[in-house]
């Protein structure tokens, strides 16, 4: 089948979509975006975290054909730079800096989650932070490291605006 | 040859940073842009994918197997048995080669790998295994451990079968030391079987190059070992096969041993086309080896005032099917198998044991973790037993510098324990709960306690762990250096073989070449076999080992620079008389002569040297004595937890560690290690178990094996010591590991604390807490 989908901000329409296939599948295998991460593709580990209409979704959950005609964007598309640029939203800069991020599989989608987080609630408190991010599974860092991100990222957002 | 569309690619360390700082990772940017090219995002122009199909059973008789209804699938390219492995049928690391490839007329542990499938679509492939047809005749599995103990001729799951290694540790007159004991305390305990869990899925693709060889983009821990095994099984050189490290996900001990590489290079060969095999989480829950389960029986005599005077040990590993690397696990188990403590007299067997279990071999820890949570809960317990407070009863038996472990090897470099509890004890506890806000609460906004029944415990932990390999093992890493001068600024290029899974090792290579070279541009080569052995990522031996690897291969490069600027200067200094200094090469005499740049001109230096660690000694079989281990890293934890009592729920609310780190490299990565080890330790202590009933994996998601979340996680507070190892490169100690040791006991030992309860199973469990459970007595 076809599917038409808005991706990063660009209309796409997607071909020889089987209609077994997750969003998550879509992306990574036939549109090149292989940013959200197949950790476990069963809603579990947050790893694969993407906004369709504006509202983070494990895209493993979700069946390529239920976003026929909505909006959906991926990690690549979070800097707002210019094509090519180097430039990162700030949530990317910080789990760069903090160290919150060390195999970095579980990264992409924690910073999607951190963005709505802070979109949200510019002034996250640590339990809020925590809670937010429940969802999304770390091995490496321990979490220290990406509390200390989000916290950073929140402060330069607040600053900037 | 086409290489892959996404690829793992060279990377450039941005900004400064030597030794000592905390840059940017160089893949830092990569990685949170969502652009680094993992193993499981590989993808070539007509790639199939690959499909494993894997035994229901833990244990049958192969009778048939009909490929026919699989090669009938539309899209079905390839279905391959036991029969179409080119090379050599069975492999294994450590040389042990007893695993088959697929398995040829009997399956010993559930999901071994049976036949294979490659396909147009990873759907095709998956639907094609499920119609492979396999005849088997069920056998009762072999699944306890300590049965095999006793009749290991009788039950034999394979040829090698019952005991892997039995290696006991001998020291004084236990006896004798017995009758002089005024308090003996003894107890039995159990670790469960721990998953790395590690998140990115065991990945790969196997391309074939046009000379009959093969090109392997793999996530693995130890490229060149990874070479060993794979090219004899496909029938292979090894120079026929190129392998490149594909971005690894996380490793912890389980790409040690090979998942899919033959698999993949099976299928890649026979149909002529690149190969993508990438597991799902349920199948990477029997892709890997785990963490070996232990039964253990201890029993310690002291004197009244708390000095150990005997240890006897037993210590019982399961090691499933087939060998992997129970062999050396077993190995630390005996010779770390009562800690960091002085014991004049020791009595220890540990065992490895062949069963139809999961099969098990490296994780984080590598068979120190289970002997210390069964040591550290023996030292609480002799606490008790001779009224004295547990960081007190451990600062009196505590090695130090000078001390002998129980394999005789002498301590001879720093081992501050005594010190580092004392620090680790004057750390601040956190405040009591506020039960005002459920979050704080063990339940937490489940509502099941507003603060009733929740009590507070505080227990401590200690570990020991060897960084490097062991046991007469000639380890060793290799490194290439390259200086040159690229649009006008000098450019180190740093390539080794040594497999980057997240620790950080790119970033200290770039790190140890800026502050040897005094250059600022560093760029990281992929890791390949284009370059000597680097050794694994494992045993927190990188930093140490490739570390030193890298430091050499830049001193070499700097000589040559310096004899070059010598040269170039006209002859009026010596080479001894110079050196590079923030980019300029000066003179001790005239001061700055030149920069980097104006000396090399076009001229390019290179280097390649290996770096071995001293060399050490092979266990006694019979006494267990020998110089075992390169060197020695302690950690201490302490933890306080919330135990709602009633019903049995856990919140850790804080954990605090103290870490001999020898000289801190890269802050940011050390704490990191620490935080990261701490959490796997959490986890262990009261969450992660695969579960096992005659022989079949009970939980293999995330939804039924639980590791800590965010939630489960607490805030930690790091003290971390740099008492330098003279024998190691920059004095550094290897980190990664001993926070995973100490982890679990301080949690434990502070459940105990608040309930009372013996505890002696992780992971603790609810109903340890609440029931008179067998393991609560």
């Amino acid at each position: 089948m076809r599917v038409n989908v808005t991706v990063n901000g660009s209309a796409e329409a997607v071909d020889d979509v089987w209609e077994g296939e997750s969003l998550l599948y879509m992306l990574r295998e036939r549109m090149g975006l292989p940013g959200s991460k197949n950790a476990c593709e069963q809603g579990e580990c947050g790893s694969c975290t993407v906004y369709l209409d504006g509202v983070p979704a494990c895209a493993c959950l979700v069946a390529a054909g239920q976003v026929e005609g909505r909006d959906v964007r991926t990690v690549e598309g979070l800097a707002e730079g210019p094509p090519g640029d180097e430039w990162l939203d700030p949530v990317q800069e910080a789990f760069a800096e903090t160290g919150a991020v060390q195999c970095g599989f579980c990264t992409p989608g924690l910073i999607v989650q951190s963005h709505d987080l802070i979109e949200r609630n510019p002034a996250p408190t640590d339990a809020e932070i925590r809670e937010a991010l429940a969802g999304n599974l770390c091995r490496c860092t321990g979490y220290e490291k990406i509390l200390d991100a989000v916290r950073l990222a929140a402060e330069r957002k607040a600053a900037a605006t | 040859m086409a290489s892959p569309v996404r690829s793992p690619g060279q990377v450039a360390a941005p900004g400064q940073g030597g030794v000592g700082d905390s840059p940017l990772r160089p893949d830092g940017t990569l990685k949170v842009a969502g652009e680094f090219a993992y193993a499981s995002d590989l993808w070539m122009d007509g790639m199939l994918w690959g499909a494993t199909l894997r035994s229901p059973h833990p244990r049958a008789l192969i009778t048939s197997i009909d490929v026919g209804p699989a090669l009938a699938v539309p899209g079905v390219r390839a279905v391959l048995t036991h029969e179409d492995v080119p090379g050599r049928k069975t492999f294994g690391i450590d040389r042990t080669e007893d695993q088959p490839v697929l398995a040829v007329d009997q399956v010993r542990h559930e999901g071994e790998p049976v036949a294979l499938v490659a396909a147009d679509h990873p759907e095709t492939a998956r639907r094609a295994m499920e119609l492979i047809a396999v005849g088997y005749e069920v056998l009762a599995p072999i699944t306890d451990p300590r049965a095999v103990l006793a009749d290991p001729e009788g039950l034999k799951v394979q040829e090698r079968g019952g005991i892997t290694r039995h290696q006991p540790v001998r020291v004084g007159d236990v006896a004798a030391a017995r009758a002089a004991a005024d308090v003996v305390v003894s107890g039995e305990y159990e670790v469960g079987i721990q998953d790395q869990a590690f998140l990115g899925p065991e990945s790969g693709l196997a391309v074939p190059a046009e000379d009959g060889g093969l090109d392997l983009y793999v996530s693995t821990q130890w490229i060149h070992n990874d070479l060993k095994q794979i090219a004899p099984c496909l029938g292979l050189a090894e120079d026929q096969i190129h392998m490149t490290l594909a971005g690894v996900g996380g490793a912890f001990g389980g790409r040690e041993d090979l998942s899919m590489q033959i698999h993949a290079g099976m299928l890649a060969l026979h149909t002529g086309r690149p190969v993508k095999m990438s597991y799902n989480r349920y199948e990477s829950f029997f892709g890997h080896v785990h963490r070996h389960p232990a039964q253990m029986r201890y029993e310690y005599g002291a004197t009244a005032d708390g000095k150990l005077l005997y240890a006897d040990v037993e210590i019982v590993l399961d090691g499933g099917a087939y060998t992997s690397s129970t062999m050396n696990v077993t190995g630390n188990a005996a010779s770390l198998g009562v800690g960091p403590y002085e014991i004049p007299n020791i009595k220890i067997d540990a065992y490895g044991v062949y069963t139809n279990n999961p099969p098990c071999g490296a994780m984080r820890g590598f068979g120190a973790v289970q002997a210390c949570f069964a040591y550290e809960s023996m030292m609480d317990r002799l606490a008790a037993a001779c009224g004295l407070d547990p960081v007190e009863i451990r600062r009196r038996n505590a090695v130090t510098q000078g001390s002998r472990l129980a394999t005789g090897q002498v301590i001879d470099s720093p081992a501050p324990l005594a010190e580092m509890l004392t620090r680790l004890e004057a750390m601040p506890l956190p405040p009591p709960l506020d039960p005002s806000d459920l979050r704080n609460l063990p339940g937490g906004v489940a509502q099941t306690t507003h603060g009733e029944g929740v009590v507070r415990g505080v227990g401590y932990g200690v570990g020991i762990k060897n960084i490097c390999f062991s046991e007469g093992f000639d380890d060793y890493s290799t490194a290439r250096v390259r200086l040159e001068v690229i649009g006008g600024e000098a450019t180190a290029l740093v390539h080794t073989a040594a497999a980057e899974v997240g620790q950080g090792l790119v970033t200290v290579k770039a790190q140890i070449a800026r502050t040897e070279l005094g250059v600022q541009r560093v760029t990281i080569a992929p890791a390949d076999d284009r370059v000597g052995d680097a050794g694994s990522s494992s045993a927190s031996r990188q930093s140490y080992m490739t570390g030193g690897a890298v430091k050499a291969a830049c001193e070499a490069v700097r000589a040559e620079l310096l004899a070059l600027a010598a040269r170039r200067l006209g002859g009026r200094w010596a080479a001894a008389d110079l050196a590079v200094v923030g980019g300029k090469i000066v003179s001790r005499a005239d001061g700055v002569l030149g920069t980097i740049e104006e000396v090399l001109g076009d001229e390019v230096v290179e280097e390649t040297r290996e770096y071995h660690h001293r060399p050490t000694t092979a266990l006694d079989p019979v006494t267990g004595q020998g110089s075992s281990h390169t060197q020695l890293a302690l950690c201490v934890h302490r933890a306080v937890v919330d135990v709602d009592v009633d019903l049995g729920l856990v919140k850790v609310v804080e954990m605090a560690a103290v870490q001999d780190v020898g000289k801190i490299i890269n802050r940011t990565g050390v704490e990191g290690q620490i935080h990261g080890g701490s959490a796997q330790g959490l986890g262990l202590a009261v969450m992660e178990e695969i579960v096992v009933s005659d022989g079949l994996v009970r939980n293999p998601s995330f939804t039924d094996y639980l590791i800590p979340t965010i939630l489960d996680m607490p805030p930690m507070r790091l003290d971390i010591l740099e008492n330098p190892d003279p024998a190691a490169p920059y004095g550094l100690r290897g980190a990664g590991e001993p926070p995973t040791l100490s982890s679990t006991p301080a949690i434990v030992a502070a459940i105990r604390d608040a309930t009372g309860k013996a505890l002696n199973r992780v992971p603790v469990r609810p109903e340890h807490i609440v029931r008179g459970a067998p393991w609560t007595a």
